[in-house]
């Protein structure tokens, strides 16, 4: 597989760690052209850095994805720099867990902001180009919990839920002119979001996982590959789970 | 220079993938053309391009043929000499 992207421009948001840096390097060691976003700019240098040391072309930026204007900027000088992307990989996700009773307003608000609204505005900005170019991959990094549901994760279930309808509808308004848009639903990956979970939690969640161990975020990445890549064009509009049998649509 | 008519033809033909013969002044986007409304969109935005102006959703909304095209761009096109 190694070159099937070649010429092709990934951008990645949530770049710094676990799922999208992995994704980050996978599609950067196929040949892509990686632009990789963190909310910091430490974490833009940490994406630099990484990169660079897989010998991967590539760069790091800073974005806070709720930032409208930022988001405008970063794209523009992306433009600017290295073209429109080819392929987006809206990634970037943040959970705010509490059971309903207790969810703070805020909790629901920033979750749907980073999680939802985040990746209707991004795939925004770069479907024009796509559609210009009659060609584009866009895959949204949803959640086996957007449709199996997790208590203490409303905000978090909703959010990927939502993306996933997102998905469906643009998928269907683009079709005509190559631009795919999937999911890819990882089930329960070992990255520092998970880690963030108690020990009661992750022990019965195993039990729910019939491969009888957790997914890595290789696992993840190279679902990510497969769709991005040039033999995944027939394929829009679907969820791909990566969830070691933990739910099977 | 190309007329304001002429240069709206171009980017028809270019982004409806139709001949040059059937962009009359008359033809519609989508009776005569076989635009979807992606197509216009996509039209629209090319026609924002080609003249370097900004067309509003709710104006945009109203360019349904060619002729309509021609007289919008005509009346906003920015005057390059002033």
């Amino acid at each position: 597989m190694a070159g099937s992207l070649e010429g092709q421009l990934a951008l990645i948001t949530g770049g710094s760690r676990g799922i999208g840096q992995e994704i980050a390097r996978v599609l950067g060691r196929q040949g892509a052209l990686v632009v990789a976003t963190a909310t910091t700019p430490a974490g833009a240098e940490r994406i630099d850095a990484d990169l660079a040391a897989h010998g991967i072309r590539g760069t790091g930026v800073a974005l806070d994805v709720t930032d409208d204007a930022a988001m405008s900027a970063v794209l523009a000088q992306i433009q600017a720099s290295h073209g429109a992307p080819t392929i987006l990989v809206n990634n970037a996700g943040i959970t705010r867990d509490q059971l309903l009773l207790r969810m703070k307003d805020d909790d629901w608000d920033d979750v749907m902001a980073t999680n939802l609204r985040a990746v209707y505005r991004l795939s925004k900005l770069c479907v024009r180009d796509m559609l210009k170019a009659r060609f584009g991959r866009i895959i949204n990094i949803t959640s086996v919990v957007g449709v199996m549901g997790n208590a203490g994760q409303t905000n978090y279930a909703a959010a990927k839920a939502g993306v996933a309808g997102f998905t469906r509808a643009m998928a269907r308004e683009v079709a005509a002119r190559q631009v795919t848009v999937n999911c890819v639903a990882p089930g329960f990956i070992s990255t520092d979001m998970t880690e963030g979970l108690n020990d009661t939690h992750r022990d019965a969640l195993m039990q729910q996982i019939p491969a009888g161990r957790l997914g890595v975020v290789a696992d993840v990445a190279a679902a990510v590959a497969y769709l991005a890549g040039p033999d995944a064009g027939y394929v829009t509009g679907q969820i791909l789970h990566v969830n070691g049998g933990m739910w099977m649509g | 220079m190309d007329s304001v008519a002429e240069r709206v033809k171009k980017v028809v033909v270019e982004q409806l993938g139709v001949n040059e013969d059937e962009v009359t002044n008359e033809a519609s986007f989508v009776d005569d053309l076989g635009a979807d409304s992606l197509d216009t969109v996509e039209l629209v935005m090319a026609l924002e391009e080609e003249f370097d102006c900004e067309i509003p959703d709710e104006e945009a909304e109203k360019i349904a043929t060619v002729q309509q095209a021609i007289d919008y761009v005509s009346a906003h096109m920015p005057t390059k000499d002033a």
